[in-house]
């Protein structure tokens, strides 16, 4: 070593590139025995392929789509969310939050970057930024404004901060003009950011 | 104190929205960084808690990207909690040994992440009722570790709010994240009036929630 690392962080360690890093980490894990290879990549198809927001578009569509669905949603959501098969870590004790014309609804993590993984899956760049954890609770509408979301006149937002393990999921209000469209169909308006209360659901004609 | 993660109602830049769907990682690293956290952190070797207190404690911090952060991190607790020693992350290899029986093993890859890990516990009995009326602790501070980890967000420390969910116990972080025990105690979602928590709310009508543990709070 060419110092004394020992008054340093442990990853000073290792080399400062960051893929070099990772790198070193992964090699002395997997060679430990600590890690199995194939258990990460199993971990890594997950969140890559099966578990993302079209999962909470599920939920979504099925609460537009059935008011007794919507009730229990709003009652006891990881209950309902079990109707549907969805369950896990980072949703272990889900709240779900209903925009209206009067209250519209978005979740950030201040402290960190807690997010409804169950529902969404890996939370987007934008979310873990310093930008949108500094500015959702003091500044919501400019932070709208920087999604091209402008809220009607007299409509209120409240931001939920999760601080705990209790994660949000927004249910957005139904796009007009989607009388007896069936769930499958309603899911396809519902983005991730109209969950997270960044965005609106497409509209029925887009 | 210096608590750089705690940057709630700072002034920052632009957002930068990305595309629908399941994120693209940013670089290759990305990738391993998070398969190698969640894979490490199936050993069950720390908690959430004390995987957050890691991260906020790094003095890189503010430099320091996402996944820097999570990897800077792991490598801390990986060492605190004696399964690498500081000469192997020195060596950045080392001995070959067979798959150890704490490993996260593949068979209960799906079964964990579906099942997840509650934090929720038997515990006391809430204080407050939804409706009441309370008042945020000031400072913001962890009452048992001098710098430690705390949920309570400074730009909310000694604020009045209102609670509208009472969660029942739950695992208190001020004491997990320094293994000082679950130390259950009762959790709430308390209502802030932005016009309570800023000079120039954008629209006083606006509000703020945040979970918070009984212990943060004091009748109004």
């Amino acid at each position: 070593m060419p110092h004394d690392h020992r008054h340093d962080e442990p990853h000073s360690l290792l080399p400062s590139d960051p893929a070099l890093r990772v790198k070193a980490l992964q090699t002395i894990l997997v060679r430990k025995g600590l890690v199995d290879p194939a258990a990460m990549e199993a971990i890594l198809d997950t969140y890559e392929t099966k578990v993302g927001p079209h999962l909470g578009a599920k939920v979504v569509a099925r609460a537009w789509a059935d008011p007794d669905f919507r009730a229990r949603l709003l009652a006891d959501a990881n209950a309902a969310m079990l109707e549907l098969g969805i369950s896990g870590r980072q949703g272990e004790h889900v709240v779900a939050v209903e925009n209206s014309a009067d209250q519209h609804n978005m979740v950030v993590c201040t402290l960190c970057s807690c997010y409804p993984w169950p529902l969404l899956g890996i939370p987007p760049a934008w979310y873990k930024s310093d930008a949108y954890r500094k500015r959702a609770v003091r500044e919501p509408r400019a932070v709208l404004a920087d999604f091209g979301v402008t809220l009607p006149e007299g409509t209120s937002v409240r931001v939920w901060d999760s601080t705990a393990e209790v994660r949000y999921l927004v249910i957005p209000a139904r796009p007009a003009g989607t009388e007896g469209w069936d769930e499958e169909r309603l899911a396809t308006l519902v983005t991730r950011d109209s969950m997270i209360g960044t965005g609106f659901p497409r509209e029925a004609g887009a | 104190m210096t608590r750089p993660h705690d940057m709630g109602g700072q002034s920052g830049g632009r957002v930068i929205p990305a595309p629908d769907g399941i994120p693209a990682y940013d670089a290759p690293w990305h990738r391993t960084a998070l398969g190698l956290t969640l894979a490490a952190g199936g050993l069950g070797g720390w908690t959430i808690d004390e995987s957050r207190a890691a991260r906020e404690r790094l003095k890189d911090y503010p430099r320091f990207s996402y996944y820097e952060k999570w990897i800077a991190a792991l490598a801390g607790l990986l060492v605190e909690k004696g399964f690498v020693t500081e000469e192997e992350l020195a060596a950045g290899t080392a001995v070959q040994a067979p798959l150890s029986p704490r490993a996260f093993m593949i068979e209960k890859v799906a079964p964990a992440l579906a099942r997840g890990t509650p934090y929720s516990r038997p515990g006391p009995a809430p204080r407050f009722a939804v409706g009441d009326r309370v008042t945020t602790r000031r400072p913001a501070a962890n009452a048992f570790v001098g710098r430690g980890h705390t949920r309570l967000p400074a730009y909310a420390e000694g604020k009045p709010g209102r609670v509208i969910l009472s969660h029942g116990p739950h695992v208190f972080p001020d004491r997990n994240a320094h293994g000082l025990g679950e130390a259950p105690e009762p959790l709430y979602t308390i209502l802030f009036r932005a016009a309570d928590l800023w000079e120039a709310p954008e629209d006083p009508e606006d509000e703020v929630t945040l979970d918070l543990w009984e212990s943060y709070l004091v009748p109004a």
